[in-house]
Protein backbone atom coordinates (compact mmCIF):
# COMPACT_ATOMS: atom_id res chain seq x y z
CA UNK A 1 0.00 0.00 0.00
CA UNK A 2 2.57 2.52 1.20
CA UNK A 3 4.90 1.37 -1.51
CA UNK A 4 2.18 1.77 -4.17
CA UNK A 5 1.42 5.26 -2.91
CA UNK A 6 5.08 6.16 -3.09
CA UNK A 7 5.44 4.76 -6.61
CA UNK A 8 2.34 6.58 -7.82
CA UNK A 9 2.62 9.94 -6.08
CA UNK A 10 6.28 10.66 -5.58
CA UNK A 11 7.00 10.99 -9.34
CA UNK A 12 4.19 13.56 -9.56
CA UNK A 13 5.74 15.82 -6.97
CA UNK A 14 6.85 19.15 -8.45
CA UNK A 15 10.57 18.67 -7.88
CA UNK A 16 10.77 14.95 -8.52
CA UNK A 17 12.91 15.43 -11.58
CA UNK A 18 15.55 17.24 -9.67
CA UNK A 19 15.54 14.70 -6.80
CA UNK A 20 15.70 11.89 -9.29
CA UNK A 21 18.74 13.42 -10.87
CA UNK A 22 20.61 14.00 -7.63
CA UNK A 23 19.67 10.78 -5.74
CA UNK A 24 18.98 8.16 -8.39
CA UNK A 25 21.34 9.05 -11.18
CA UNK A 26 22.07 5.77 -12.95
CA UNK A 27 25.17 7.10 -14.65
CA UNK A 28 26.52 8.24 -11.32
CA UNK A 29 25.79 4.83 -9.81
CA UNK A 30 27.76 3.10 -12.51
CA UNK A 31 30.64 5.45 -11.98
CA UNK A 32 30.73 5.15 -8.18
CA UNK A 33 30.01 1.45 -7.83
CA UNK A 34 33.58 0.13 -8.17
CA UNK A 35 34.95 2.73 -5.77
CA UNK A 36 32.23 2.07 -3.19
CA UNK A 37 32.59 -1.68 -3.41
CA UNK A 38 36.30 -1.26 -3.00
CA UNK A 39 35.77 0.88 0.09
CA UNK A 40 33.16 -1.56 1.39
CA UNK A 41 35.85 -4.19 1.40
CA UNK A 42 37.41 -2.27 4.30
CA UNK A 43 34.10 -2.45 6.21
CA UNK A 44 34.08 -6.18 5.68
CA UNK A 45 37.65 -6.48 6.89
CA UNK A 46 36.98 -4.45 10.05
CA UNK A 47 33.90 -6.61 10.66
CA UNK A 48 35.89 -9.78 10.06
CA UNK A 49 38.67 -9.03 12.49
CA UNK A 50 36.58 -7.49 15.25
CA UNK A 51 33.97 -10.27 15.34
CA UNK A 52 36.17 -13.12 16.64
CA UNK A 53 37.84 -10.76 19.12
CA UNK A 54 34.42 -9.66 20.35
CA UNK A 55 33.21 -13.22 20.83
CA UNK A 56 36.29 -14.30 22.74
CA UNK A 57 36.37 -11.21 24.96
CA UNK A 58 32.61 -11.37 25.57
CA UNK A 59 32.74 -15.02 26.54
CA UNK A 60 35.56 -14.40 29.02
CA UNK A 61 33.69 -11.45 30.53
CA UNK A 62 30.48 -13.47 30.80
CA UNK A 63 32.33 -16.34 32.47
CA UNK A 64 33.93 -13.89 34.88
CA UNK A 65 30.53 -12.45 35.75
CA UNK A 66 29.07 -15.90 36.27
CA UNK A 67 31.89 -17.18 38.47
CA UNK A 68 30.67 -18.39 41.84
CA UNK A 69 33.69 -18.72 44.05
CA UNK A 70 33.60 -16.09 46.83
CA UNK A 71 37.29 -15.41 46.20
CA UNK A 72 36.46 -14.18 42.69
CA UNK A 73 34.24 -11.36 43.91
CA UNK A 74 36.61 -8.64 42.58
CA UNK A 75 36.63 -10.33 39.17
CA UNK A 76 32.83 -10.31 39.09
CA UNK A 77 32.83 -6.63 40.06
CA UNK A 78 35.31 -5.73 37.34
CA UNK A 79 33.39 -7.63 34.69
CA UNK A 80 30.14 -5.96 35.73
CA UNK A 81 31.77 -2.52 35.69
CA UNK A 82 33.19 -3.20 32.23
CA UNK A 83 29.85 -4.13 30.68
CA UNK A 84 28.13 -1.19 32.36
CA UNK A 85 30.69 1.36 31.17
CA UNK A 86 30.88 -0.05 27.65
CA UNK A 87 27.15 -0.10 27.20
CA UNK A 88 26.58 3.20 28.96
CA UNK A 89 28.33 5.40 26.40
CA UNK A 90 27.37 5.74 22.69
CA UNK A 91 29.58 3.72 20.35
CA UNK A 92 30.51 6.81 18.44
CA UNK A 93 31.95 8.45 21.56
CA UNK A 94 34.17 5.47 22.28
CA UNK A 95 35.38 5.60 18.70
CA UNK A 96 36.29 9.28 19.05
CA UNK A 97 37.88 8.84 22.47
CA UNK A 98 39.91 5.73 21.70
CA UNK A 99 40.44 6.35 17.99
CA UNK A 100 41.81 9.87 18.43
CA UNK A 101 43.02 9.53 22.01
CA UNK A 102 45.35 6.56 21.81
CA UNK A 103 47.15 7.51 18.56
CA UNK A 104 47.48 10.97 20.12
CA UNK A 105 49.81 9.47 22.73
CA UNK A 106 52.52 9.50 20.08
CA UNK A 107 52.84 5.76 19.47
CA UNK A 108 55.01 4.47 16.60
CA UNK A 109 53.58 3.12 13.38
CA UNK A 110 51.57 0.89 13.01
CA UNK A 111 50.25 1.50 16.53
CA UNK A 112 49.18 5.04 15.79
CA UNK A 113 46.57 4.10 13.18
CA UNK A 114 43.06 5.44 13.75
CA UNK A 115 41.83 2.40 11.85
CA UNK A 116 43.36 0.10 14.47
CA UNK A 117 42.08 2.04 17.45
CA UNK A 118 38.71 2.69 15.89
CA UNK A 119 38.33 -1.06 15.48
CA UNK A 120 39.46 -1.59 19.07
CA UNK A 121 36.82 0.89 20.28
CA UNK A 122 34.17 -0.95 18.29
CA UNK A 123 35.34 -4.28 19.72
CA UNK A 124 35.34 -2.93 23.26
CA UNK A 125 31.77 -1.68 23.16
CA UNK A 126 30.39 -4.67 21.33
CA UNK A 127 32.09 -7.12 23.68
CA UNK A 128 30.11 -5.42 26.46
CA UNK A 129 26.82 -6.07 24.68
CA UNK A 130 27.68 -9.57 23.57
CA UNK A 131 28.91 -10.47 27.07
CA UNK A 132 25.44 -9.65 28.38
CA UNK A 133 23.89 -11.89 25.75
CA UNK A 134 26.17 -14.77 26.77
CA UNK A 135 25.43 -14.12 30.42
CA UNK A 136 21.69 -14.28 29.81
CA UNK A 137 22.22 -17.57 27.97
CA UNK A 138 24.26 -19.04 30.80
CA UNK A 139 21.67 -17.93 33.35
CA UNK A 140 18.90 -19.52 31.32
CA UNK A 141 20.35 -23.01 31.78
CA UNK A 142 18.49 -24.56 34.69
CA UNK A 143 20.37 -25.08 37.93
CA UNK A 144 19.40 -28.77 37.86
CA UNK A 145 21.68 -29.26 34.86
CA UNK A 146 24.63 -28.14 36.94
CA UNK A 147 23.50 -30.33 39.82
CA UNK A 148 23.35 -33.33 37.49
CA UNK A 149 26.81 -32.64 36.08
CA UNK A 150 28.42 -31.93 39.45
CA UNK A 151 26.79 -35.01 40.99
CA UNK A 152 28.61 -37.12 38.40
CA UNK A 153 31.91 -35.71 39.62
CA UNK A 154 32.53 -33.15 36.89
CA UNK A 155 34.41 -30.08 38.09
CA UNK A 156 32.75 -26.70 37.80
CA UNK A 157 34.93 -25.87 34.78
CA UNK A 158 34.01 -29.16 33.07
CA UNK A 159 30.36 -28.53 33.88
CA UNK A 160 30.54 -25.10 32.28
CA UNK A 161 32.42 -26.38 29.24
CA UNK A 162 30.42 -29.52 28.45
CA UNK A 163 26.98 -28.94 29.93
CA UNK A 164 26.15 -25.28 30.49
CA UNK A 165 27.88 -23.42 27.65
CA UNK A 166 26.72 -25.64 24.76
CA UNK A 167 23.12 -25.17 25.85
CA UNK A 168 23.57 -21.47 26.57
CA UNK A 169 25.17 -20.67 23.23
CA UNK A 170 22.51 -22.54 21.29
CA UNK A 171 19.84 -20.44 22.93
CA UNK A 172 21.50 -17.10 22.20
CA UNK A 173 22.42 -17.60 18.56
CA UNK A 174 19.55 -15.35 17.39
CA UNK A 175 20.36 -12.36 19.66
CA UNK A 176 24.03 -12.80 18.80
CA UNK A 177 23.24 -12.55 15.10
CA UNK A 178 21.17 -9.50 15.87
CA UNK A 179 24.22 -7.86 17.42
CA UNK A 180 26.23 -8.85 14.37
CA UNK A 181 23.77 -7.04 12.12
CA UNK A 182 24.23 -3.90 14.23
CA UNK A 183 27.98 -4.28 14.22
CA UNK A 184 27.99 -4.62 10.44
CA UNK A 185 26.36 -1.18 10.24
CA UNK A 186 28.32 0.45 13.04
CA UNK A 187 31.58 -0.40 11.30
CA UNK A 188 30.83 2.66 9.15
CA UNK A 189 31.27 4.86 12.23
CA UNK A 190 35.00 4.20 12.13
CA UNK A 191 35.06 6.42 9.03
CA UNK A 192 34.41 9.42 11.27
CA UNK A 193 37.97 9.28 12.51
CA UNK A 194 39.61 8.91 9.10
CA UNK A 195 39.69 5.51 7.40
CA UNK A 196 38.12 5.55 3.97
CA UNK A 197 35.45 2.93 4.16
CA UNK A 198 32.23 2.96 2.18
CA UNK A 199 30.39 5.75 3.99
CA UNK A 200 33.34 8.09 3.68
CA UNK A 201 33.99 7.15 0.06
CA UNK A 202 30.33 7.92 -0.67
CA UNK A 203 30.83 11.32 0.98
CA UNK A 204 33.87 12.00 -1.15
CA UNK A 205 32.00 11.05 -4.33
CA UNK A 206 29.03 13.14 -3.29
CA UNK A 207 31.19 16.24 -2.87
CA UNK A 208 33.11 15.63 -6.04
CA UNK A 209 30.06 15.19 -8.29
CA UNK A 210 27.62 17.31 -6.25
CA UNK A 211 25.24 14.37 -6.32
CA UNK A 212 23.69 12.27 -3.51
CA UNK A 213 23.43 9.07 -5.53
CA UNK A 214 26.57 7.55 -3.93
CA UNK A 215 24.79 7.59 -0.55
CA UNK A 216 21.82 5.77 -1.99
CA UNK A 217 24.17 3.26 -3.52
CA UNK A 218 25.99 2.82 -0.19
CA UNK A 219 22.65 2.15 1.50
CA UNK A 220 21.84 -0.49 -1.13
CA UNK A 221 25.20 -2.16 -0.59
CA UNK A 222 24.59 -2.30 3.17
CA UNK A 223 21.14 -3.74 2.61
CA UNK A 224 22.55 -6.42 0.36
CA UNK A 225 24.48 -7.70 3.36
CA UNK A 226 22.23 -6.93 6.31
CA UNK A 227 18.93 -8.18 4.87
CA UNK A 228 20.12 -11.76 4.36
CA UNK A 229 21.68 -11.63 7.84
CA UNK A 230 18.42 -10.37 9.34
CA UNK A 231 16.37 -13.03 7.57
CA UNK A 232 18.72 -15.70 8.87
CA UNK A 233 18.29 -14.30 12.38
CA UNK A 234 14.51 -14.44 12.10
CA UNK A 235 14.64 -17.96 10.79
CA UNK A 236 16.80 -19.08 13.72
CA UNK A 237 14.55 -17.28 16.21
CA UNK A 238 11.53 -19.15 14.98
CA UNK A 239 13.31 -22.44 14.92
CA UNK A 240 14.51 -21.93 18.48
CA UNK A 241 10.99 -20.97 19.59
CA UNK A 242 9.53 -24.04 17.97
CA UNK A 243 12.14 -26.22 19.60
CA UNK A 244 11.43 -24.91 23.09
CA UNK A 245 7.69 -24.42 22.68
CA UNK A 246 7.00 -27.78 24.26
CA UNK A 247 7.96 -26.46 27.67
CA UNK A 248 6.33 -23.07 27.23
CA UNK A 249 2.84 -21.99 28.17
CA UNK A 250 0.86 -20.81 25.19
CA UNK A 251 -0.59 -17.55 26.48
CA UNK B 1 30.96 -52.81 61.21
CA UNK B 2 31.39 -49.26 59.96
CA UNK B 3 28.22 -48.05 58.26
CA UNK B 4 28.52 -47.23 54.58
CA UNK B 5 26.82 -43.89 55.04
CA UNK B 6 26.35 -42.21 58.34
CA UNK B 7 24.74 -38.91 59.28
CA UNK B 8 25.47 -37.75 62.83
CA UNK B 9 23.63 -34.82 64.33
CA UNK B 10 23.17 -33.17 60.95
CA UNK B 11 21.55 -29.75 60.89
CA UNK B 12 20.81 -27.81 57.74
CA UNK B 13 18.97 -24.53 57.30
CA UNK B 14 17.97 -22.44 54.32
CA UNK B 15 17.95 -18.94 55.75
CA UNK B 16 15.73 -19.13 58.81
CA UNK B 17 14.08 -22.34 57.67
CA UNK B 18 15.69 -25.26 59.53
CA UNK B 19 15.16 -28.24 57.26
CA UNK B 20 17.22 -30.94 58.99
CA UNK B 21 17.38 -30.94 62.80
CA UNK B 22 20.03 -32.93 64.57
CA UNK B 23 19.38 -35.83 62.23
CA UNK B 24 21.19 -39.13 62.63
CA UNK B 25 20.97 -42.13 60.33
CA UNK B 26 23.24 -45.09 59.59
CA UNK B 27 23.03 -47.14 56.42
CA UNK B 28 24.98 -50.38 56.16
CA UNK B 29 26.85 -51.44 53.03
CA UNK B 30 24.51 -53.12 50.56
CA UNK B 31 21.46 -52.07 52.52
CA UNK B 32 18.33 -50.60 50.95
CA UNK B 33 16.79 -47.83 53.04
CA UNK B 34 13.71 -45.86 52.05
CA UNK B 35 13.03 -42.35 53.26
CA UNK B 36 9.35 -41.57 53.60
CA UNK B 37 7.60 -38.57 55.02
CA UNK B 38 5.43 -35.60 54.14
CA UNK B 39 6.40 -33.13 51.48
CA UNK B 40 8.97 -30.75 52.92
CA UNK B 41 10.12 -33.19 55.62
CA UNK B 42 13.67 -33.07 54.25
CA UNK B 43 14.06 -36.20 52.10
CA UNK B 44 15.63 -34.45 49.14
CA UNK B 45 17.84 -32.34 51.38
CA UNK B 46 19.28 -35.43 53.08
CA UNK B 47 20.22 -36.96 49.74
CA UNK B 48 21.75 -33.71 48.48
CA UNK B 49 23.82 -33.43 51.67
CA UNK B 50 25.21 -36.93 51.19
CA UNK B 51 26.16 -36.12 47.59
CA UNK B 52 27.62 -32.80 48.84
CA UNK B 53 25.32 -30.75 46.63
CA UNK B 54 24.40 -28.99 49.87
CA UNK B 55 26.71 -27.98 52.67
CA UNK B 56 25.53 -28.89 56.15
CA UNK B 57 25.57 -26.37 58.99
CA UNK B 58 26.31 -28.75 61.83
CA UNK B 59 27.07 -32.42 62.44
CA UNK B 60 28.99 -34.76 60.15
CA UNK B 61 28.34 -36.98 57.14
CA UNK B 62 30.58 -40.05 56.96
CA UNK B 63 31.26 -42.36 54.05
CA UNK B 64 32.93 -45.57 55.23
CA UNK B 65 33.73 -43.71 58.44
CA UNK B 66 35.48 -40.92 56.57
CA UNK B 67 34.19 -37.40 57.19
CA UNK B 68 33.13 -36.21 53.74
CA UNK B 69 31.28 -33.13 54.95
CA UNK B 70 34.43 -31.35 56.15
CA UNK B 71 34.51 -27.81 54.80
CA UNK B 72 37.00 -27.23 52.03
CA UNK B 73 37.19 -30.88 51.03
CA UNK B 74 37.13 -31.64 47.32
CA UNK B 75 33.65 -33.07 46.68
CA UNK B 76 34.51 -34.75 43.38
CA UNK B 77 36.15 -37.94 44.73
CA UNK B 78 33.07 -38.44 46.92
CA UNK B 79 30.67 -37.88 44.05
CA UNK B 80 32.44 -40.58 42.06
CA UNK B 81 31.47 -43.03 44.78
CA UNK B 82 27.99 -41.68 45.49
CA UNK B 83 25.56 -41.35 42.59
CA UNK B 84 22.23 -39.55 42.61
CA UNK B 85 19.16 -39.74 40.38
CA UNK B 86 16.76 -36.82 40.39
CA UNK B 87 12.99 -36.59 40.23
CA UNK B 88 13.22 -34.53 37.01
CA UNK B 89 15.78 -36.84 35.27
CA UNK B 90 18.10 -33.93 34.41
CA UNK B 91 19.53 -35.58 31.33
CA UNK B 92 21.68 -33.30 29.21
CA UNK B 93 19.31 -32.34 26.38
CA UNK B 94 22.04 -31.49 23.87
CA UNK B 95 23.68 -34.92 24.09
CA UNK B 96 22.66 -38.32 22.83
CA UNK B 97 21.77 -41.03 25.32
CA UNK B 98 25.19 -42.60 24.92
CA UNK B 99 27.00 -39.29 25.34
CA UNK B 100 24.96 -38.57 28.47
CA UNK B 101 26.35 -41.77 29.93
CA UNK B 102 29.92 -41.53 28.65
CA UNK B 103 30.57 -37.86 29.47
CA UNK B 104 31.56 -38.43 33.09
CA UNK B 105 33.18 -41.77 32.27
CA UNK B 106 35.65 -40.03 29.99
CA UNK B 107 36.01 -36.68 31.78
CA UNK B 108 35.92 -37.88 35.39
CA UNK B 109 37.07 -41.50 35.36
CA UNK B 110 39.41 -40.97 32.43
CA UNK B 111 38.13 -43.91 30.40
CA UNK B 112 38.93 -43.97 26.70
CA UNK B 113 35.95 -43.23 24.50
CA UNK B 114 35.77 -46.82 23.26
CA UNK B 115 35.76 -48.31 26.75
CA UNK B 116 33.21 -45.73 27.86
CA UNK B 117 30.92 -46.41 24.92
CA UNK B 118 31.19 -50.12 25.55
CA UNK B 119 30.19 -49.70 29.18
CA UNK B 120 27.25 -47.53 28.13
CA UNK B 121 26.13 -50.06 25.53
CA UNK B 122 26.30 -52.92 28.02
CA UNK B 123 24.14 -51.08 30.52
CA UNK B 124 21.66 -49.90 27.90
CA UNK B 125 21.32 -53.46 26.67
CA UNK B 126 20.91 -54.82 30.18
CA UNK B 127 18.04 -52.42 30.83
CA UNK B 128 16.36 -52.81 27.44
CA UNK B 129 17.35 -49.47 25.95
CA UNK B 130 19.94 -50.56 23.39
CA UNK B 131 17.87 -49.17 20.52
CA UNK B 132 17.86 -45.72 22.13
CA UNK B 133 21.63 -45.31 22.26
CA UNK B 134 21.69 -42.62 19.59
CA UNK B 135 18.45 -40.88 20.55
CA UNK B 136 18.24 -37.50 22.25
CA UNK B 137 16.44 -37.10 25.57
CA UNK B 138 13.44 -35.27 24.09
CA UNK B 139 12.80 -38.25 21.84
CA UNK B 140 12.30 -40.56 24.84
CA UNK B 141 9.33 -41.17 27.10
CA UNK B 142 9.64 -40.06 30.72
CA UNK B 143 10.17 -43.61 31.85
CA UNK B 144 12.93 -44.13 29.30
CA UNK B 145 14.57 -40.86 30.28
CA UNK B 146 14.58 -41.82 33.92
CA UNK B 147 16.04 -45.24 33.12
CA UNK B 148 18.81 -43.52 31.17
CA UNK B 149 19.41 -41.21 34.15
CA UNK B 150 19.76 -44.26 36.41
CA UNK B 151 22.14 -45.89 33.93
CA UNK B 152 24.15 -42.67 33.74
CA UNK B 153 24.64 -42.80 37.51
CA UNK B 154 25.27 -46.57 37.54
CA UNK B 155 27.90 -46.34 34.82
CA UNK B 156 30.16 -44.59 37.33
CA UNK B 157 29.96 -47.81 39.38
CA UNK B 158 29.07 -45.96 42.57
CA UNK B 159 29.11 -47.67 45.94
CA UNK B 160 26.04 -45.73 47.02
CA UNK B 161 23.11 -44.68 44.85
CA UNK B 162 20.67 -42.02 46.02
CA UNK B 163 17.26 -42.06 44.34
CA UNK B 164 15.12 -38.97 44.84
CA UNK B 165 11.47 -39.68 44.04
CA UNK B 166 12.49 -41.06 40.72
CA UNK B 167 8.94 -41.96 39.70
CA UNK B 168 7.11 -38.83 40.88
CA UNK B 169 7.31 -37.06 37.54
CA UNK B 170 6.07 -40.08 35.58
CA UNK B 171 2.70 -41.14 34.26
CA UNK B 172 1.41 -44.10 36.30
CA UNK B 173 1.87 -46.58 33.46
CA UNK B 174 5.58 -45.71 33.23
CA UNK B 175 6.35 -46.17 36.93
CA UNK B 176 6.71 -49.94 36.72
CA UNK B 177 9.55 -50.00 34.21
CA UNK B 178 11.60 -47.61 36.34
CA UNK B 179 10.96 -49.49 39.58
CA UNK B 180 12.00 -52.72 37.83
CA UNK B 181 15.43 -51.20 37.33
CA UNK B 182 15.69 -50.53 41.06
CA UNK B 183 14.50 -54.06 41.87
CA UNK B 184 17.28 -55.41 39.73
CA UNK B 185 19.85 -53.34 41.64
CA UNK B 186 18.89 -54.69 45.04
CA UNK B 187 21.29 -57.36 46.16
CA UNK B 188 23.99 -56.33 43.69
CA UNK B 189 26.02 -54.99 46.60
CA UNK B 190 25.20 -51.36 45.95
CA UNK B 191 23.86 -49.34 48.87
CA UNK B 192 20.53 -47.72 48.03
CA UNK B 193 18.93 -44.75 49.73
CA UNK B 194 15.51 -44.09 48.26
CA UNK B 195 13.30 -41.06 48.88
CA UNK B 196 9.84 -42.06 47.75
CA UNK B 197 6.10 -41.54 47.93
CA UNK B 198 5.46 -45.06 46.60
CA UNK B 199 4.60 -46.79 49.86
CA UNK B 200 3.99 -50.20 48.34
CA UNK B 201 7.35 -50.06 46.64
CA UNK B 202 9.12 -48.90 49.81
CA UNK B 203 7.58 -51.78 51.69
CA UNK B 204 8.58 -54.31 49.05
CA UNK B 205 12.15 -53.24 48.37
CA UNK B 206 13.49 -51.86 51.63
CA UNK B 207 15.55 -53.55 54.29
CA UNK B 208 14.60 -50.65 56.51
CA UNK B 209 12.17 -47.77 56.20
CA UNK B 210 12.88 -44.39 57.74
CA UNK B 211 10.00 -42.04 58.47
CA UNK B 212 11.02 -38.39 58.58
CA UNK B 213 9.13 -35.68 60.32
CA UNK B 214 10.18 -32.03 60.18
CA UNK B 215 13.80 -32.84 59.47
CA UNK B 216 14.36 -35.59 62.02
CA UNK B 217 13.99 -39.33 62.02
CA UNK B 218 10.70 -40.01 63.78
CA UNK B 219 10.80 -43.75 63.29
CA UNK B 220 13.01 -46.30 61.60
CA UNK B 221 12.58 -50.05 61.32
CA UNK B 222 11.77 -52.98 59.10
CA UNK B 223 9.07 -52.35 56.50
CA UNK B 224 6.68 -54.70 58.21
CA UNK B 225 7.16 -52.89 61.51
CA UNK B 226 6.91 -49.33 60.17
CA UNK B 227 4.00 -50.04 57.85
CA UNK B 228 2.36 -52.81 59.88
CA UNK B 229 2.76 -51.59 63.43
CA UNK B 230 4.04 -48.01 63.48
CA UNK B 231 5.03 -46.96 66.98
CA UNK B 232 5.25 -43.23 66.48
CA UNK B 233 2.01 -41.31 66.46
CA UNK B 234 3.17 -39.09 63.57
CA UNK B 235 4.00 -42.14 61.48
CA UNK B 236 0.53 -43.50 62.14
CA UNK B 237 -1.06 -40.21 61.14
CA UNK B 238 1.06 -39.97 57.99
CA UNK B 239 0.24 -43.51 56.89
CA UNK B 240 -3.45 -42.98 57.56
CA UNK B 241 -3.38 -39.87 55.39
CA UNK B 242 -1.46 -41.58 52.59
CA UNK B 243 -3.76 -44.60 52.60
CA UNK B 244 -6.95 -42.59 52.54
CA UNK B 245 -5.84 -40.99 49.26
N1 LIG C 1 17.50 -24.49 47.86
C1 LIG C 1 16.58 -24.25 48.82
N2 LIG C 1 16.40 -23.00 49.29
C2 LIG C 1 15.50 -22.75 50.25
N3 LIG C 1 14.71 -23.68 50.81
C3 LIG C 1 14.83 -24.93 50.38
C4 LIG C 1 15.78 -25.29 49.35
N4 LIG C 1 15.68 -26.62 49.14
C5 LIG C 1 14.72 -27.06 49.98
N5 LIG C 1 14.21 -26.07 50.73
C6 LIG C 1 13.20 -26.20 51.77
O1 LIG C 1 13.58 -27.26 52.59
C7 LIG C 1 12.45 -27.99 53.04
C8 LIG C 1 12.65 -29.46 52.80
O2 LIG C 1 12.75 -29.67 51.42
P1 LIG C 1 13.01 -31.09 50.78
O3 LIG C 1 13.06 -30.83 49.31
O4 LIG C 1 14.19 -31.72 51.40
O5 LIG C 1 11.70 -31.87 51.17
P2 LIG C 1 11.19 -33.25 50.63
O6 LIG C 1 10.94 -34.11 51.80
O7 LIG C 1 12.10 -33.77 49.59
O8 LIG C 1 9.81 -32.85 49.99
P3 LIG C 1 9.05 -33.43 48.70
O9 LIG C 1 8.39 -34.68 49.14
O10 LIG C 1 8.06 -32.36 48.36
O11 LIG C 1 10.09 -33.64 47.65
C9 LIG C 1 11.25 -27.42 52.34
O12 LIG C 1 10.57 -26.59 53.26
C10 LIG C 1 11.84 -26.60 51.23
O13 LIG C 1 11.06 -25.48 51.00
MG1 LIG D 1 11.94 -34.01 47.52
Amino acid sequence: MVLAAVVVFVPRMPRWDRVKKSFFDVEQMRDSLPRLLDAFWLDIKIFAWTTPAIFIAALLIALARNSRSPALFPVRMLAAAYTDVMRGVPVILWIYLVGFGVPGLGLERPFNSPLLWGSVALGMTYSGYVAEVFRAGIDSVHESQRAAARSLGLSSAQTMRHVVLPQAVRRVVPPLLNDMVSLQKDVALVSLIGPIEILRQAGIDKSKFANFTPFVLAALIFLAVTIPLTRLTDYLWHRERRRTSGTRVAA
Amino acid sequence: MTPKVSLRGVTKSFGTNTVLRDLSLDVAAGEVVSLIGASGSGKTTILRCINLLEQIDDGVVLLDGDEISAIGRDPNPVRRRVGIVFQSFNLFPHMSVTRNITLALTKVLGLGSEAATQRATELLTRFGLADKAGAFPDQLSGGQQQRVAIIRALAMQPEVLLLDEITSALDPELVGEVLDVVRELKGSGITLLIATHEMAFAREISDRVCFLHAGSVAEIGSPSQVFGAPRDERTQQFLRRVRSN
